[in-house]
């Protein structure tokens, strides 16, 4: 065995998001309730620094931290990046919503703590690591959901919590299974198992994680609480709970995909393909005549959720497949948060007529949420159709020409229901909105949509630096 | 100069992005007269580069930038022989809007903008030599004209501009299948068009070839439009506001029939040798159809769009046609693809013209429907006139663009198809029939007018605005009717090397 690297500094971006959520969990017992802000900004720069660390690591070779627990590879290390540059657009446009709220702390500190949760799960290289990240990313997400503490909220939170530890427990069922199968916990070590080992003990493990990680991705057939939990919370609230452990469980998907399952005598590939097709075809039928917004934006997010496990199905097939699940990744991320901090920007308006003659009102708000609405339905130039154009690719190459058929077939149904919100938003006609709104979460929006658009613009040295070789 | 066309393709929207810097306050007058000047200045571009133009000289005015390396995407453009003509087409028709829409008074920042974002859409499109630049552009354009019609059009136009969009929408995606198939055949994967022309890739894969051959035809069907995938036009043109159906019709139709000329003909054509006979079937079926459909039409609007698809149909004729190796000579068939460009020009002034005409018809009368209107010539001598010469010049008479186009069609594809170009021939006889009709309805007889609460009585005659927008188009027409040469010129080279392609 090689000596076992224990150096923390591998790990500097998820320290680093620890270190700030303990810190401002003491701070904030300290800080009059005036100056709580300052925890805010102490997240937001342990975002950056975590940025700044990751994108550093990002350009050494690839490595194990802690035995073979933890992974630092592109698959890590970009979702580092996404994972904090979307906490970062989380903050923004929860930091007027909150301000001098009673528990303003507590809630910066559980969106760190859920991030690093996700981090922890896009990383991990080792089942119980990988149990451990999930439930770090989900107690503190069933906090957030309830944090109103009124009705819509409560039901949100309830919902949430009971079908996470249903399919959590599931979930640890299942590596129990897998572990007694390949006799260790760390992928490597699974992969050389798993080549000849009885399909129907892997079938069952497989199928217990399964359910576990498509929890936290929101994917079929564990999509059951996003509606709910998304439209229960808060706009900032339900930003986050449908982007950032998104990534993380991706990821988490894409490396089973790639390391344990590849060789496995396991049919990965079809299973994955069917749960996108589905995840993608009932988030969209789900969508068609939501008329609240943040539940259109919702099933919106399930269907997406199916377009992302295009690439995790061909993982190891396609050349293409890292490429484009990490490309669609960061392309999703900006774009959804921007649509959502759209949403968190108008907080009164709820149903999609509330946002009749937005145009006349507030321009630049309205052509933000075209473009970002367009972009999630893939139109050039927008990041996300670089992401599904790659996707797409990947899937043809992988032998899936079907699935990106029923995907495009599905991205011209999602076009309509994008239209019913984005019609009455560039309408001329109709009760005009008092223009109260929140000024950062309207920066917000325009950073997100400025973003999107230029990494759709920039996409080529992106999508090279996101071709590295994955850990095996 | 060696960034002339990136200059021409993407200076509208530069002037686009420029009037929303302007104050909003700034009289309507200036953001006309910087949308004219635009679209002037684009015009005078594209004549300096005709003139500048090589008629044997292949793919020029070529400019290649690094952009998407590893996904094999590039900025590519180049301007040839199948290309130029419509760049010309297109930036004289946005002029024509420009002008038609002196009057326009409704939000005439974002209107002009929109035009010119979208003239952008369609150089871009025309211009581009890499298969996701062209798809970028084509669904660009799409967005543009569904805000023209959601924005800007009639009562129904919610509805018409969302059947536009899906319609239009499905073909795309169809089309990005096709275009990932080919990328992924060719080795190195690439989606440069003139690297995929040389390679051939599905060469001697036929089931692969074939299918992404249908998606790629499904694609470019319904954009433009034939049988059995018109059924969005006639909404979307009788909803849209006038400048918007002649861009439409005029432009955005052409996508559709570029898009065989320049994509599927040189990249596909073992496929398209061997299933030509079901495009030859889907261009006569669209040229009866689309006759008969406008032969039965009260609303002068919709009439006209039915004729769209009528005259599309022509060009698919001839491009299915042009595949047909049994013995005809390479003289003809090259006729059939040289008619086949010739009608995209000849058709996007002529209807882009029409449908002018048919904005004027309505600005006056609140209503397309012909059965309102009687003897009109009595009072506006000079609308008749025009709506008269391009009518007589649409329906294919000697003198008039439409003739030569349809001429050469006709004398190309009659060789090797000569029943499906006898039926073609039929289609002639009947939009005549129903050009006639509409004519004697609306301009002859004693005076009527639509009478309903609101409108204006008087019927004025055409205004200077309007026969500045309109005239050059016929004018134009009529003298490629006469002298065709200048445009033959520059085609007929271009449209012996797709044969040559497609010959491979």
């Amino acid at each position: 065995m090689t000596e076992m690297n224990e150096n923390p500094l591998d790990l500097l971006p998820e320290v680093l998001l620890a270190a700030s959520a303990v810190l401002g969990l003491l701070l904030g017992s300290w800080l009059p309730r005036a100056r709580q802000w300052i925890v805010g900004l102490l997240a937001a720069l342990a975002c950056v620094a975590g940025i700044v660390a990751a994108a550093v690591a990002a350009a050494e070779p690839a490595l194990t931290a802690f035995g073979e627990a933890f992974a630092v590879d592109p698959v890590t290390s970009t979702s580092r990046i996404v994972v904090l540059g979307g906490t970062l657009l989380v903050l923004g446009v929860s930091f007027r919503a909150l301000r001098a709220d009673p528990r303003e702390t507590e809630f910066y500190v559980l969106v760190q703590l859920a991030a690093l949760g996700a981090l922890m799960m896009a990383g991990a290289q080792d089942l119980l690591l990988l149990a451990a990240g999930y439930l770090l990313a989900s107690i503190p997400a069933y906090t957030l959901a309830g944090f109103r503490k009124d009705g819509p909220g409560t039901e949100a939170a309830l919902k949430y919590y009971v079908i996470g530890a249903l399919l959590g427990v599931l979930m640890l069922t299942g590596i129990t299974v897998l572990y007694a199968t390949g006799r260790g916990t760390a992928y490597p070590m699974l992969a050389e198992a798993f080549r000849d080992a009885p399909k129907a003990l892997i079938a069952t493990g497989t199928i217990g994680l399964l359910a576990g990680v498509l929890f936290k991705a929101g994917g079929v057939p564990a999509h059951f609480w996003v509606p709910d939990a998304v439209q229960g919370s808060s706009p900032p609230v339900a930003a986050l709970l449908t982007t950032i452990p998104k990534i993380g469980a991706l990821a988490a998907l894409f490396r089973l995909g790639e390391v344990v399952f590849a060789d496995s005598t396991l049919p990965w590939p079809a299973l994955v393909a069917v749960l996108a097709a589905a995840s993608m075809t009932l988030g969209n039928l789900g969508a068609f005549f939501q008329q609240d917004v943040k539940r259109l934006l919702a099933y919106s997010t399930i269907s997406q959720v199916g377009y992302l496990l295009m690439p995790v199905a061909v993982a190891g097939r396609a050349d293409l497949a890292q490429q484009a699940l990490l490309y669609y990744l960061a392309a999703y991320a900006v774009t959804n948060l921007g649509a959502f901090a759209v949403v968190c920007a108008l907080p009164r308006a709820h149903s999609l007529d509330d946002y009749r003659g937005l145009a006349k009102e507030r321009p630049l708000l309205a052509a933000s949420l075209v473009i970002c609405l367009l972009g999630l339905v893939g139109t050039p130039p927008t990041s996300v159709f670089l992401g599904k154009l790659e996707a797409f690719s990947a899937a043809f190459d992988g032998g899936y020409a079907w699935l990106a058929v029923l995907a495009a077939v599905n991205t011209v149904a999602s076009l309509f229901y994008y239209l019913r919100w984005i019609v009455p938003a560039v309408s001329r006609s109709g009760p005009s909105q008092p223009a109260v709104g929140d000024q950062a979460a309207r920066f917000v929006a325009y950073a997100a949509t400025v973003v999107s658009l230029g990494l759709g613009l920039a996409g080529g040295p992106v999508l090279d630096a996101l071709a590295g070789p994955i850990n095996r | 100069m060696t960034h002339l066309l990136t200059a021409l393709v993407f200076a509208p929207t530069a002037v686009a992005l420029l009037l929303f810097a302007l104050p909003r306050r700034t009289t309507p007058t200036v953001f006309r007269t910087v949308w004219v000047a635009a679209s002037a200045a684009e015009l005078a571009l594209v004549i300096a580069m005709w003139i500048g133009y090589e008629a044997d000289g292949g793919m020029q005015y070529e400019e290649r930038a690094r952009w998407i390396p590893s996904a094999g995407v590039g900025y590519h453009v180049g301007v040839d022989g199948l290309s130029l003509p419509l760049l010309a087409l297109t930036c004289l028709l946005f002029l024509a809007c420009a002008l038609y829409s002196l009057r326009e008074n409704r939000r005439i920042r974002e209107f002009a903008a929109l035009f010119l974002f979208l003239e952008t859409t369609c150089l871009g499109l025309f211009a581009a030599l890499d298969l996701i630049l062209f798809f970028v552009f084509f669904d660009l354009s799409i967005v543009a004209m569904y805000f023209v019609i959601a924005g800007w059009g009639h009562r129904q136009a919610a509805r018409a501009a969302l059947k536009f969009f899906l319609y239009t929408f499905i073909g795309s995606l169809a089309l990005l299948l096709g275009f990932i198939g080919l990328y992924l055949a060719a080795s190195p994967h690439t989606f440069d068009m003139v690297e995929l022309t040389e390679q051939n890739p599905l060469a001697g894969r036929s089931v692969y070839g074939a299918l992404v051959l249908l998606a790629v035809v499904v694609g470019l069907a319904v954009k433009t439009p034939t049988v059995p995938f018109h059924t969005w036009l006639p909404p979307a043109h009788v909803e849209a506001p006038a400048a918007g159906s002649a861009i439409l019709a005029g432009v955005l139709l052409k996508m559709g029939t570029y898009g065989f000329v320049r994509i599927a003909m040189p990249m596909l054509p073992e496929v398209w040798r061997r299933y030509a006979l079901v495009l030859v079937v889907i261009g006569v079926l669209s040229v009866l159809h689309g006759a008969l459909v406008a032969l039965a039409q009260t609303d002068f609007k919709r009439m006209v769009a039915y004729t769209s698809v009528n005259h599309m149909g022509y060009i698919v004729l001839a491009v299915g046609a042009a595949a047909a190796t049994a013995d005809s000579s390479e003289q003809a068939r090259s006729l059939a693809v040289t008619g086949a460009v010739t009608q995209m020009v000849s058709h996007g002034l002529l209807t882009g013209a029409l449908f002018l005409l048919a904005g004027v018809l309505y600005e006056r009368g609140r209503t397309y429907d012909m059965a309102a209107y009687s003897g009109v010539a009595a009072v506006a001598p000079l609308f008749a006139a025009m709506t008269g010469i391009a009518a007589f010049a649409s329906l294919g008479l000697p003198g008039f663009s439409g003739f030569i186009a349809e001429f050469q069609i006709f004398t190309g594809s009659l060789g090797p198809r000569p029943l499906a170009t006898a039926l073609s021939v039929l289609g002639i006889l009947l939009t005549a029939g129903l050009f006639l009709r509409a004519l004697r309805q609306v301009f002859t007889g004693p005076l009527r007018l639509p009478d309903t609460p609101g409108t204006p009585r008087a019927f004025p005659d055409i205004r200077a605005h309007e026969s500045l927008a309109i005239v050059p188009l016929l004018a134009l027409a009529v003298v490629l009717g006469v002298a065709p040469r200048f445009l033959l010129d520059v085609i007929e080279p271009a449209s012996r090397s797709v044969l040559e392609l497609l010959a491979r």
